[in-house]
């Protein structure tokens, strides 16, 4: 009977839980959509060489080891701990315990202690963590693109973490001494190496209470991951399935190559007298630039949202650490604040898009972030996942040029010299051979 | 090149000099000394001369996209007519956008920085060095560096070059800009706490070298800037790899 009812609570909560989720990410994708498509077949191999390496293989993580490694217990550890997830739910549905244990036999413990073993390196990184984000004085974790949520949301990540691993060894300690005790619904597979640490705090309880115990950090901790999935949607831990995309969709091409606008090069070859693309149809409203995360396109919003504002690139940033109001990483946090405001309209009006009167240029980055950028690449370089603030930074100021004029005006004057004198100063082009004859 | 053209022969490179090559004073000794370097190994050259104009690095940096593919197209109309293959630049901005950006518009050249060329004559023995044993610095420049990969035929003329190499705290990936790129040395900084070039300066003055090898005309005038401001520009001298090379043949 009670098995009966616990196995309907937990379908419900699977249910409403996986509901929720599935909700989330479908807003995420429509309102990425709404952004310019990009059609990216080219280099299947090389892209999926690239997201195995950078992805999967954390490489460019590697460029602080210590932390690289930290990060990759955590990472193995959320990967891997799934497959107990996965008998959990079976459990979970059908009131069974420990239901791998009887068809994997005697690799069963194993498999357990090897999660046990993986859960005590993710609290002690948890603990690294926290202490690294908290105490030490590292400029990217103090900086002020952090304040409010975003400093909370990477504390409350590795808490829930901490929790959840603190409860799988509460059930593991409970599990062991009702074993012991020889309840039937408990297969004999032994004690682990980390939870049977904790027996003792739990031997004094009757049977009753460790059973309770038992089952209410088990439930903890279902109903904790699958919290945790549905507040990752709304976190910067959303990297951890937005990297693989981000990371296959990556620019193939050199850092410092720009992309051609092809409505640009059709009319300015049409002026010139050149042949144009003839698959080539001009757009009458067509924007130039980005104003709006409407006018980026789709990989960009893809970036925004797999950015875990780790600030390595604010960190390399020549820009910020010179005092100016650029930075790379709240270019990207900026990016997808708005993406979420925009999230927000479409669930507000059933899907559909109203305008809220606001752009991503002025109400979320302004002029002068944009003005301070020397595209130097530094911020790509950095990336661990190969993000592209500077593609966002190029198309924004596309839009303060080509459709608001909008330019100190040293630069209008480099552009009129360029237009008139074919060089960026005011030299006679007839000059431009001088320097073979002086001395 | 339209004397080459009209002789109907046709010379190795096609030697792009660049705006700040041509008409920035410190880069046309930079300019001058290059030429002397390729005559003196005997590699044939030719210069657009009144026919070269900017890459439009400068124009699609700042925003100005109409601009780039104005000067783009018609950079690309005149090198195609003269049916040039292989460009060399001492400017790594006109490097980068002539291979990386023109291949779209049209214009598909080979084209290499001149420290790559610079290294390969040094390692082939026709540069000698009789110059003296110093150590020498080198600034990476973003786009050589990052934007292109281009990290070790600098290193590899300094070394040639029975040269010390000096390592700055910030080199190779990690290099710090000097704060021209993006169209910034066109216009005054925003604000911020300190001048980027005078940064960069700070770092070079703290390493303790008192010659930098340099592959780029803007970071050549921004360091020169930086270094004028930390007051040490006394001490410590400023180099293209060009005359670097030029000074020990």
């Amino acid at each position: 009977m009670i098995t009966w009812v616990s196995s309907i609570i937990f379908i419900a909560l699977l249910l409403s839980m996986g509901q929720r989720i599935v909700k989330r990410f479908k807003l995420i994708a429509q309102t990425i959509h709404l952004t310019q498509p990009l059609y990216i077949q080219d280099h299947p191999k090389e892209r999926l060489n690239r997201m195995m390496r950078l992805a999967f293989g954390q490489q460019k993580m590697f460029d602080k080891p210590l932390v690289a490694l930290f990060h990759l217990f955590i990472y193995l550890g959320f990967i891997l701990i799934n497959i107990k997830v996965l008998e959990i739910i079976i459990d979970g549905i059908f009131g069974t315990h420990r239901i791998f244990a009887s068809i994997l036999g005697s690799f069963y413990p194993f498999l357990i202690n090897f999660f046990e073993i993986l859960s005590g390196l993710v609290f002690v990184a948890c603990i690294f963590f926290f202490i690294r984000r908290a105490l030490l004085p590292i400029k990217r974790f103090q900086h002020p693109d952090l304040n409010g949520f975003p400093r909370k949301d990477a504390f409350t990540i590795l808490g829930i973490e901490m929790i959840l691993m603190l409860a799988l060894w509460t059930m593991n300690a409970c599990d062991a001494l009702l074993q012991q005790a020889g309840n039937e619904h408990y297969p004999l597979v032994g004690q682990f190496i980390i939870s049977q640490n904790f027996i003792p705090l739990f031997t004094h309880f009757s049977i009753e209470t460790i059973h309770l115990i038992e089952r209410i950090a088990w439930w903890f901790h279902i109903t904790g991951i699958l919290s945790f999935a549905l507040y990752v949607t709304y976190s910067k831990h959303l990297h951890i399935f937005f990297a693989f995309p981000a990371t296959y969709f990556s620019n193939l091409s050199k850092y410092g190559t720009m992309q051609s606008m092809p409505s640009v090069e059709f009319e300015v070859k049409n002026m010139l007298g050149l042949p144009t693309d003839p698959n080539f149809t001009p757009n009458p409203n067509q924007k130039f630039g980005a104003k709006d995360v409407f006018d980026l396109h789709i990989k960009n919003a893809l970036d925004a949202y797999s950015c875990t504002e780790c600030g390595r690139c604010t960190e390399q940033c020549p820009a910020n650490n010179s005092g100016r109001k650029l930075s790379p990483r709240k270019i990207m946090m900026a990016t997808r604040d708005r993406l979420e405001d925009v999230g927000k309209v479409l669930e507000q009006n059933k899907g559909n898009w109203v305008d809220d009167g606001k752009a991503l240029l002025n109400d979320y980055i302004s002029g002068e972030e944009l003005r301070a950028c020397t595209t130097c690449q530094a911020c790509l370089q950095a990336c661990p996942i190969e993000l592209n603030p500077l593609d966002i930074i190029l198309q924004m100021r596309r839009f303060q040029i080509m459709e608001l004029s909008d330019a100190p005006n040293e630069w209008n004057l480099m552009f009129n010299n360029l237009e008139t004198n074919q060089a960026p100063w005011k030299f006679n082009p007839n000059d431009r051979l001088n320097w073979a004859t002086e001395q | 090149m339209a004397d080459w053209s009209a002789s109907g022969e046709s010379p190795e490179y096609l030697f792009w000099v660049g705006c700040a090559g041509s008409f920035d004073d410190r880069q046309k000794k930079v300019t001058r000394a290059f030429c002397e370097i390729l005559q003196k190994v005997g590699i044939t050259f030719a210069v657009l001369g009144k026919e070269e104009a900017c890459t439009g690095d400068p124009a699609r940096r700042a925003g100005n996209e109409f601009l780039f593919q104005m000067q783009a197209n018609a950079n690309v109309q005149v090198l195609n007519m003269y049916g040039v293959k292989k460009i060399i630049t001492t400017c790594p901005h006109c490097f980068n956008t002539l291979k990386n950006e023109y291949p779209a518009l049209g214009g598909n050249y080979e084209v290499i920085h001149h420290s790559q060329l610079l290294a390969t004559l040094i390692q082939e023995g026709k540069i000698k060095s009789n110059g003296t044993s110093e150590e020498i610095a080198y600034h990476d420049s973003c786009y050589l560096g990052r934007a292109n990969g281009v990290y070790e035929a600098p290193r590899e003329i300094i070394l040639g070059l029975q040269k010390e190499l000096k390592e700055l705290k910030s080199c190779k990936t990690n290099g710090l800009c000097c704060g021209a790129g993006g169209a910034q040395v066109f216009k005054e900084p925003e604000a911020g706490a300190i001048d980027m070039q005078v940064r960069r300066a700070n770092e070079i003055v703290e390493s303790g070298a008192k010659k930098v090898a340099i592959g780029c005309p803007f970071c050549m005038v921004m360091l020169q800037d930086g270094l004028n401001k930390t007051g040490k520009e006394k001490e410590i001298q400023l180099i293209d790899l060009a005359e670097l090379v030029q000074q020990t043949m």
